[in-house]
């Protein structure tokens, strides 16, 4: 896929409106997936779209599909693993794989395998899966950025629910005390984990007080609006010295009325009519 | 012991499925009925470890610490302390591997009476990959002085073992999968810890299976009947501690042993029997489960038959084993 540029666009909005269409792209795609393999996490999938599409069609992160172990490259990690439907779908439409494979999404002897695996999939920086593994990982690859005296940047994408693993908070009180500024965490803060909301499961708030307690430099921003999200991407470090956490306010299931903000959507599988339901919410189409 | 093993007269009876989730739930619920120790745990694992039910019905008993199985054994520890019986239940691989240190100091170590019930073990988990598969848990569990290790067959041994669970002192470790199964006990089946149980006689051969891969082994047992080879079947459901005499007599009594399993064979219910084996009485043998490699993607049926955790496997090591070659 031929790679359009911010400056080919006319204007901020003209390019909020060009990744809000990816995004949503990502989303009928990942959904598309997930009915194929009648397995998948729709409502994460969702919710991270607008995030993913920012990052990587947006021109944040310095990553070159033609070369995906280039070492100086941005890391970013998918923590939330389980959402490969649209972690696939994104680093497809940036051109780490062909869009075709995505047919195999979780097929006998796939590299598409439900949870990433970085030796079967350029792109793939880390296996991930068991929640709370992403944060640990990327702290490692920001020092290891420090020791190599290089100025790579990481971004770790963590679910809301993901960070009762008390690994996260073992992996921030590292990240602080190192003064990783070359680190940033993305909150995809849906509000839902697997089984119910998270304020009724382990509440997770008060969350950006945590975070700041943790002495992460935090900023909460609407995870849906991408001139937003570039405007945050664009000013890191936000404080030189201190790691930042993006608490991304965000919907799941977001952009299809039957799947948002709804618990069951968690790892719900779209039948044939919900999928062209989701096309015309969307108001897109997918052929791969 | 012979089990009253189902005689083959309903053969559309015989061929029913079952997810022995649903007998482990139901017996949970049925004990924390009758006896107010009877506590669950869960990691956010509310449908997976299909606790609704237990959760509407015990409030009180019943805890959700989130995504968070390093809390989750160590709060298991406290409820025992305090008196509780606390099962712990959620996805195998989270709750052995993850916690795994967890479950050596606060239940092994210390001795605690506590039960986990490893949900969708083995590679039930199929195509969400080996993150989420648990073929592990059998060889770290097993090393772990103190731990019980039950593997039960189907929805009568799942039902049996988590009654006798009640009466058990010390830390304990269930596998329970979510594999479609075939009852292979009829409804009188009895559980005794520690006791292999012959689902078959035979003199040729033995296949020693458990979990999910003993009905396939009667699948092979079949098979072999019909080349005129009768094939002992043991259903090894106690894993730890492992009936040595059963091995010992099947080696002196077979031409020899096929091990199956839905876990790496090194380390697990294979390598409990090489062990005995090894020590009492060698003989030849076959070890069918996952050789030292990380499962591919598919279904688990699909990677089952991958790897000859199947009827065709056994039958082809039984074969090797009678024939005697290599
Ligand atoms: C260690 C671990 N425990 C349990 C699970 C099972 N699981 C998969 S997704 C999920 C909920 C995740 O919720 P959240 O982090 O909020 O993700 P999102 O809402 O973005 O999908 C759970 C409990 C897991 N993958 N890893
Ligand atoms: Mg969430």
């Amino acid at each position: 896929m031929k790679q359009t540029t911010q400056e080919q666009l006319n204007g901020p909005k003209e390019h909020a409106a060009w990744l809000s269409a990816k995004a949503n792209w990502i989303r009928l795609s990942a959904m598309t997936m997930t009915n194929h393999a009648r397995l998948g996490h729709t409502g994460g999938d969702l919710s991270s779209a607008d995030i993913l599409a920012t990052l990587y069609m947006g021109q944040v992160l310095k990553v070159d599909p033609g070369r995906p172990l280039w070492p100086q490259r941005d890391r970013f990690v998918m923590s939330k693993g389980h959402c490969s439907g649209a972690f696939y779908s994104t680093l497809a439409l940036r051109g780490f794989f062909p869009l075709s494979q995505l047919k195999t999404f979780m097929d006998p002897l796939s590299m598409l395998n439900g949870h990433p695996d970085r030796n079967k999939l350029a792109g793939v920086e880390a296996n991930t899966g068991p929640l709370g593994h992403g944060l640990p990982i990327a702290v490692g690859m920001a020092l290891a950025a420090r020791m190599r005296k290089e100025s790579w940047r990481v971004f770790v994408l963590v679910g809301d629910g993901e960070l009762q693993e008390g690994s996260n908070w073992e992996a921030a009180m590292c990240a602080q005390q190192y003064e990783l500024d070359n680190l940033i965490v993305i909150v995809d803060r849906n509000r839902i984990q697997q089984g119910d909301f998270t304020e009724s499961t382990i509440c997770m708030e008060p969350l950006a007080d945590r975070w700041a307690s943790f002495r992460f430099e935090v900023k909460e921003v609407d995870g849906h609006d991408h001139l937003a999200l570039l405007q945050t991407f664009a000013s890191l470090p936000v404080v030189t010295g201190k790691p930042t956490c993006l608490i991304a306010k965000t919907i799941k299931g977001k952009g299809v009325s039957f799947a948002e903000n709804k618990p069951a959507w968690h790892h719900g599988v779209p039948t044939k009519e919900q999928l062209d339901q989701a096309s015309r919410e969307l108001g897109v189409e997918v052929t791969w | 012991m012979v089990s009253a093993a189902i005689q083959g007269n309903q053969e559309a009876e015989k061929q029913q499925l079952f997810d022995c989730r649903d007998a482990y739930a139901k017996a949970l619920e049925d004990m924390a009925a009758n006896d107010a120790r009877v506590s669950v745990v869960i990691n956010d694992s509310l449908s997976s470890a299909k606790m609704k039910d237990f959760k509407t019905k015990y409030p009180e008993r019943f805890v959700n610490v989130g995504i968070a199985e390093q809390n989750m054994v160590g709060v298991g520890n406290g409820l025992a302390n305090g008196g509780m019986i606390p099962y712990l239940c959620g996805a195998s691989c989270f709750l052995t591997a993850r916690a795994m240190e967890q479950v050596k100091v606060d239940l092994a170590y210390s001795k605690a009476n506590v039960r986990i019930c490893g949900m969708s073990s083995g590679m039930a988990y199929g195509q969400l990959g080996p993150t989420h598969h648990s073929i592990e848990d059998m060889a770290w569990m097993r090393v772990l002085p103190n731990m019980t290790i039950i593997v039960p067959a189907d929805p009568v041994e799942t039902a049996e073992t988590m009654r006798y669970s009640l009466e058990h002192t010390g830390p304990m470790f269930l596998r329970i999968s979510r594999i479609p199964v075939r009852k292979v006990h009829g409804d009188d089946y009895k559980f005794e810890l520690g006791k292999a149980v012959v689902l078959r006689e035979g003199n040729d051969v033995t296949l020693i299976a458990n979990g999910v891969v003993v009905s396939r082994s009667l699948d092979a047992a079949d098979a072999l009947a019909k080349l005129g080879i009768q094939a002992r079947v043991l259903n090894m459901s106690t894993v730890k501690p492992i009936d040595r005499e059963s091995i010992v007599k099947a080696a002196r009594e077979t031409r020899g042993i096929v091990t199956a399993e839905e876990a790496l064979a090194a380390g697990g219910l294979g390598g409990a029997v090489a062990e005995v084996l090894a020590l009492e009485y060698p003989a030849r043998m076959r070890m069918i489960g996952l050789p030292d490699t990380f499962a591919p993607t598919g279904t688990a049926e699909f990677l089952l038959d991958h790897f000859g955790i199947s009827a065709e496997g056994m039958t082809k090591a039984a074969l090797e084993l009678v024939r005697n070659e290599a």
